[in-house]
């Protein structure tokens, strides 16, 4: 070749790309869905593949219709496929429901707003708060694990009431609840795999869950409880990191993930809904650009001169 | 004044591939024809002070300039000026340049003899007559960072640092003339008064760390500092940091904080001029890359075509796609072969497609990794948005001319975005925009 090649610097790139961070999360969220499928079934294992699939035709329908430059292959809609069908009850109404779930994620959330790095609410955050709200008494049934089908209540829901559930039970899941959120071991397995990974920083998780603990025992809660319960593992460490919808720099993730605990703490403590987290992560995401504006990191030799 | 910090912000961790630091360095025979161009150095342009015709020696000046922040620049061959043309540098900027035809006799000039360094004023003129700028590829001219007007630095910090992939000619200098290089950082020391230098080598690095210890074991006044190895701290404000905890001001020099800072191959060219008089005419570069059979470290005569180097190598010319001059961080890539080896090139690189990885831009996910990896402490994913909508006011306000253009967070991208090659057209679309507002 005479030609040679005229380009910019650097010449060499580093290996990660966004498909491999996607993969990684999607590895560190696998424990917990087949855990989910050993305690609720088929039924589990058919809303995954319906949301997942429906997640990523969405996107591609979206991107044929629209015109623009094929994205699915960045697995960013197959995260959201499965962190929004691990936020489902475990009914087979919950199949139908993630269907609709994943279109407000992905089309309305999502790719109006511009598309991956663009929109401003967790996807699958706001597809679970829309469900709640159209579909209350679908979205809020859940039902024993390995039980077949025998309904009952959440540990938030008899929190007041009647005896909880042991800590062991509520550890490895085996409590009702959605999907994924219940099994407290494997998504901190996948949490620290995902730190060890660099995908994602430890700042958020940690700030989030101990800010619960921390004002649920200033509530005068069982902090460990509370931090068990719900949705609040699965949101702090897999929703609340979503890259696109927290802040940019170190401090603004700890003013973000704070700011998250407090809420949910709050929700939890004097609200009347069950949807603490995912309240918590709207309004915090919604937050996002103010904190960003706000917590510029500093440039270096900056505020030496005069 | 050492705190031992040891390391830089940000910053990223790259692949050595240093494969050709123990092949021992070779000359290369001097070419029939030689280019030199008159802008080889950040600073005002050289005159042309010979024509058509003349015959020149080796050490001869071909050009000169009565502007102080500029180096003259010396005939590297033998021979007769055939042509004087306007060229197009690598870089893209204008000049003129003096193609030398070689009779391979090397015959050096009579005007070559020892430069008086009696006193400090003398040497720093000395170090301009050198023809000297930064070796390390920055090609500032050398009297002009060592001339601290009324201001006597605590320290020299000598930049041994190569912290770019592939480059090793700074390692081979200190291998096999390690005790020249002592000598040149005691002659600094005296003539300039400095109390004290440091040497920093990389830990990736430790028999030049080792030898420079040994060298240096009897003066207390010099003193071999090992790094972690991280890229950019070879950069001169970030090794100031790593070394001294001390951040250089905007726009400010490192002498504001109390520091002057020289690569070591530039210490070794000073030392061997005060001791010769034979000024810059030669200069150790390294080739690597899959294009090239023979790969190592070579002593180049400056103006030496590419294509001379590549011949000589065993190029394959089917194969090689790239040529970098530089790093594959910060190098800048070759137009052809017929360009000519300037003062600051440290490095060619010839790049095959199993060197080049180009993956298709894709848009931010804000994943952050950019401003992790900045070393100066920048947002590159807001200033690439600023930079790509030509946003002069949000680019200034958010410091995109304190970028040092290291390819750190281009590097990390997982969406591989231009983000250096925005902020370049971005710091011209600044510069543009002030001029015409005045």
């Amino acid at each position: 070749m005479d030609k040679l090649i005229v380009a910019s610097s650097p010449h060499i790139k580093d290996k990660t790309t966004t498909s491999k961070i996607m993969l990684d999360v999607i590895i560190a969220l696998m424990p917990t869905a087949i855990l989910s499928v050993y305690y609720f079934s088929y039924v589990s294992a058919l809303i995954i593949v319906t949301s997942v699939s429906s997640c990523v035709i969405f996107e591609y329908l979206f991107n044929l219709l629209s015109k623009k430059k094929h994205t699915e292959t960045d697995l960013s809609c197959v995260v959201t496929g499965l962190i929004l069908a691990l936020n489902m009850p475990p009914l087979k109404s919950s199949i139908i429901l993630s269907v609709i779930g994943a279109f407000v994620a992905i089309v309305i959330i999502k790719m109006l707003f511009g598309g991956i790095g663009q929109n401003i609410f967790n996807p699958a955050a706001a597809a679970r708060l829309f469900l709640t709200a159209s579909f209350s008494s679908l979205m809020t049934v859940y039902i024993a694990p390995l039980s077949d089908g025998i309904t009952t209540a959440t540990p938030l829901a008899i929190a007041k009431a009647e005896e909880l559930p042991s800590y062991l039970d509520m550890f490895l899941g085996n409590t009702a609840g959605s999907l994924g959120e219940t099994a407290a071991v494997t998504l901190l397995a996948g949490g620290i795999y995902l730190i060890v990974r660099r995908v994602i920083s430890w700042e958020i998780p940690v700030t989030y869950i101990g800010s619960v603990a921390l004002l649920s025992f200033l509530f005068g809660q069982d902090p460990l409880f509370s931090v068990l319960a719900g949705g609040l593992m699965i949101g702090a460490i897999y929703m609340a990191t979503d890259y696109t919808t927290s802040p940019m720099t170190q401090k603004g993730k700890f003013i973000f993930a704070a700011g998250l605990g407090i809420m949910t703490a709050s929700i939890r403590k004097f609200g009347s809904s069950t949807e603490g987290v995912a309240y918590s992560l709207l309004f915090m995401n919604a937050l996002v650009p103010l904190i960003d504006r706000f917590t510029t990191v500093k440039t270096f030799g900056r505020n030496k001169k005069k | 004044m050492i705190t031992k910090f040891k390391n830089i912000k940000g910053g990223v961790t790259l692949p050595h591939k240093k494969d050709t630091s123990e092949i021992p360095t070779e000359i290369l025979p001097i070419p029939k024809l030689v280019e030199i161009p008159m802008q080889q150095h950040i600073g005002a342009p050289c005159e042309v002070l010979v024509s058509k015709g003349d015959y020149v020696c080796v050490g001869q000046i071909l050009g000169d300039t009565s502007k102080f922040v500029s180096a003259p620049i010396h005939s590297s061959v033998s021979g007769i000026v055939t042509q004087i043309k306007d060229v197009i540098l690598y870089n893209g900027s204008k000049s003129i340049s003096i193609v030398i035809e070689t009779d391979g006799k090397q015959t050096v000039s009579p005007n070559i003899s020892k430069p008086d360094i009696s006193t400090k004023e003398n040497f720093l003129k000395a170090v301009r007559n050198s023809g000297l700028t930064g070796l390390g590829g920055a090609g500032f001219p050398a009297h002009v960072k060592l001339d601290t007007k009324d201001r006597t630095p605590d320290a020299l910090i000598i930049n041994a640092v190569e912290c770019e992939p592939y480059i090793t000619c700074d390692y081979r200098a200190i291998i096999e003339e390690g005790s020249e290089i002592v000598k040149g950082v005691r002659l600094l020391l005296d003539k300039l008064a400095i109390p004290k230098a440091y040497i920093a080598v990389e830990d990736n690095k430790p028999s030049a760390f080792n030898l420079i210890k040994k060298l240096t074991e009897e003066d207390s006044r010099i003193e071999a500092v090992m790094l972690n190895t991280r890229y950019p701290q070879g950069a001169e404000k970030m090794l100031i940091y790593a070394l001294t905890g001390k951040e250089v001001p905007m726009n400010g020099l490192p002498i504001d904080v109390g520091v002057v800072v020289m690569n070591v191959t530039s210490v070794l060219t000073l030392f061997k001029y005060c001791e010769t008089g034979m000024p810059l005419v030669s200069r150790r570069i390294t080739v690597e890359g899959k294009g090239v059979e023979k790969k190592g470290n070579f002593h180049v005569v400056l103006g030496t075509y590419i294509k001379d180097i590549f011949e000589y190598c065993i190029g394959d010319i089917q194969k090689t796609l790239k040529v970098l001059c530089g790093g594959p961080m910060m190098g800048v890539t070759a137009e052809n072969y017929e360009t000519p080896v300037i003062k600051q090139n440290n490095a060619f690189l010839f790049m095959t497609q199993e060197d080049l990885d180009f993956i298709e831009e894709s848009a931010c996910i804000r994943c952050g990794r950019c401003i992790d990896a900045c070393p100066m402490g920048l947002m590159p994913l807001t200033l690439n948005r600023y930079a790509l909508a030509k946003m002069t006011e949000e680019m200034e306000k958010h410091h995109i001319m304190n970028c040092i253009e290291c390819g750190a967070c281009s590097y990390v991208c997982p969406a591989k975005r231009h983000l250096v090659q925005s902020f370049r057209v971005g710091k011209d679309t600044l510069k543009k925009a002030k001029v015409k507002n005045g």
